[in-house]
């Protein structure tokens, strides 16, 4: 069995409430934190190599320590728990489950940022966890880790639960604090960075429900303790959202560095494919990561075991790689048809785009037009490159990483399954039913499309 | 697109407005705008879970701000509606992960058992059938949210069960 940081008590029965919570040896991290500095409490999340977990992945005690301190403005830590990246449910488990953690987390963290009002931002539709985690405060309150004067200590931190309505792009950290100022969810042109300038102008920190939440963890024992689990810079451990055609759909709680292989087969985790039909491809990071094809699943390019790891999932660059990222790792078989899971992917970056930036608001709305009629037999030849064209115009282009994470699966996939597109071009008449490969796979008919290199 | 213009009787109960200044409470002082987001969610719970240029104006008042800062609110977020909808809005996920476990025969389904299009409430005004983007319950697929709560693993059965709820009014649907 894996070690389990995050989930070890989940099982607890009534670990929900404060008092199971708490004789668990809840709330033990703040209690050591209001004893420790600022500066040791951020040291030790920095050994700890803790990275953030909503999906970019960059290193959460640096991030900390470019708040700005100096300028005296009142300080905030915002959780950002806006989880809509496709294939991404791992937030909202922790949430639902051990809703103490993540306010013992944010405790924690705001002792270190020296922040006395953190805001924990929720999508609007998980309307009930919002409710769980409002009443989980109101109790945080009343035992007195939250309020003025928190045990005695000095120190005052409050602490609200605030929901969106329904934004993708609101998990993008300048869009978030736009929501939570009233406005709509534009992302803001960088720098400044919200550790100089963010809620209210004020220096403000934005972590993911996961990164917070190991933070207990590391402040009761320690970041080299936390950095003795995993491979390399993958330190600690990864709740991974395992969805699609899986035995075992749900979220696990993974050691950084075991097996994709081991991963996707073993019974401790998604225990292999749903049915005997083989899988074809692999979504290991949330919608916006590269689709990688089977035979670059359980090994890279090099013919190394790929691991799960932030390093192994992306070596091999886009190339033959993809990404850890938010950890949506979502399993299709060969009953997936890879034009129109790229299309139905468009279909939602076309949705979710802001309209900020004009490559991203048309740019997205081109690509799911054209995959739309080339999964309905009206493409034509040349509509692939017409498809490279548009995501190569996107990429980089854009205020915030929405357009590039809209371009990626497009470009992954017409390098990986080009002749897949090639052949909905070709016969039309073959996929008229969106179930077309249920009863053909592409393997079958492969032959009908030559092979050729992009 | 025909432009109606529908109306919408506004009450604002003293325990709407308990809950607003609970709201509002979460916020500097001069920072009361960063309220509205959660407050049009409650505003709109207690108003057949839709908002009324009226009522928009309305929350403007209680929030001491402009009526279009409300406005580009209300128009840029998914879950704001501006019309009136089907009673029980079932929502269902077709995003990738749901589609890979046949949310898009579900959909067909319930559309033809309740004999309506998508976004096109029923005549009686009890449904109304809409697709959207993931909601972050891909393992539990395929599924659909109907209020404040999630109905997962569904299965043709588990949708005529969910719609006899519906008609005999014996469903949670809040919440509160």
């Amino acid at each position: 069995m894996g070690r389990k940081i995050l989930l070890d008590k989940i099982n607890v029965p009534g670990i929900k409430s404060y008092e199971v919570y708490r004789r668990e040896g809840g709330y033990a991290s703040v209690e050591k934190a209001l004893k420790m500095t600022p500066e040791a409490i951020i040291e030790e999340v920095k050994t700890s190599g803790l990275r953030g977990r909503g999906g970019a992945g960059f290193p959460v005690g640096m991030k900390w320590s470019f708040i700005d301190k100096k300028s005296g403005k009142p300080r905030h830590l915002v959780c950002n728990a806006d989880e809509s990246e496709p294939g991404t449910f791992k937030d909202r488990y922790l949430m639902e489950y051990i809703p103490h953690l993540l306010i013992e987390g944010m405790i924690t963290s705001s002792i270190a940022l020296e922040a006395n009002l953190s805001y924990i931002y929720i999508r609007g539709e998980y309307m009930w966890v919002f409710k769980t985690l409002e009443r989980a405060i109101k109790e945080a309150y009343a035992a007195g880790w939250l309020g003025k004067n928190i045990q005695g200590s000095g120190y005052d931190l409050d602490l609200h639960v605030h929901c969106g309505a329904g934004a993708y792009i609101c998990g993008e950290e300048t869009a978030l604090i736009e929501s939570l100022e009233g406005k709509r969810g534009n992302p803001r042109l960088k720098p400044p960075f919200p550790a100089i300038s963010g809620l209210w102008a004020n220096p403000t920190v934005v972590n993911n429900v996961e990164s917070i939440a190991a933070v207990p963890w590391i402040i009761n024992n320690s970041g080299a303790d936390y950095a003795a689990i995993g491979i390399g810079r993958s330190t600690g451990t990864k709740l991974i959202s395992a969805s699609g055609n899986i035995k075992k759909p749900g979220v696990y709680e993974i050691e950084l560095g075991i097996s994709v292989e081991e991963f996707i087969n073993s019974d401790e985790y998604c225990g292999g494919m749903e049915t005997d039909r083989p899988l074809k491809a692999l979504v290991p990071g949330g919608s916006s990561v590269p689709i990688l094809p089977a035979h670059l699943i359980y090994k890279t390019a090099n013919g190394d075991d790929r691991l799960m790891t932030y390093e192994s999932l992306s070596d091999g660059g886009f190339a033959t790689g993809s990404m850890l990222g938010s950890g949506g790792f979502i399993v299709y078989d060969d009953r997936a048809c890879i034009v129109r899971n790229t299309w139905n992917f468009a279909r939602f970056y076309h949705h979710e785009s802001c309209g900020q930036c004009t490559p991203c608001r048309e740019g997205t709305g081109w690509l799911e037009k054209v995959l739309w009629r080339i999964e309905n037999g009206q493409g034509r030849e040349e509509d692939i490159e017409l498809l490279w064209s548009i995501q190569s115009k996107i990429e980089g282009n854009t205020i915030c990483p929405l357009g590039d994470a809209a371009s990626w699966p497009v470009a992954a996939a017409i390098r990986h399954f080009r002749e897949e597109f090639e052949y909905h071009v070709r016969f039309p008449e073959k996929i008229k039913n969106r179930d077309h490969f249920t009863h053909e796979p592409f393997d079958k008919v492969r032959h009908l499309v030559a092979p050729q290199n992009v | 697109m025909e432009k109606h213009h529908y109306t919408q009787e506004i009450n604002i109960t003293d325990a709407l407005m308990a809950r607003i200044n609970e709201l509002v409470s979460h916020y500097p002082a001069d920072k009361k705008k960063s309220a509205l987001i959660p407050v049009l969610h409650e505003v709109q719970d207690a108003h057949d879970n839709w908002l009324s240029i009226e009522l928009q104006n309305k929350v403007a008042e209680l929030l001491e701000i402009k009526p279009i800062e409300v406005y580009e609110v209300v128009t840029f977020y998914t879950m704001f509606n501006q019309r009136p909808v089907g009673k029980y809005m079932l929502e269902f996920c077709q995003t990738s992960p749901c589609c890979q476990r046949g949310v898009e025969d579900l959909m067909d389904y319930t559309c033809q058992k309740l004999n309506v299009g998508i976004a096109e409430p029923t005549a009686d005004g009890l449904f109304e059938v809409r697709g959207v983007e993931c909601l972050g319950a891909c393992g539990y697929a395929p599924m659909l949210q109907l209020g404040d709560y999630y109905h997962e693993h569904l299965t043709k059965e588990k949708i005529d069960q969910l719609i006899d709820d519906c008609k005999t009014g014996d469903i949670t649907f809040y919440d509160k």
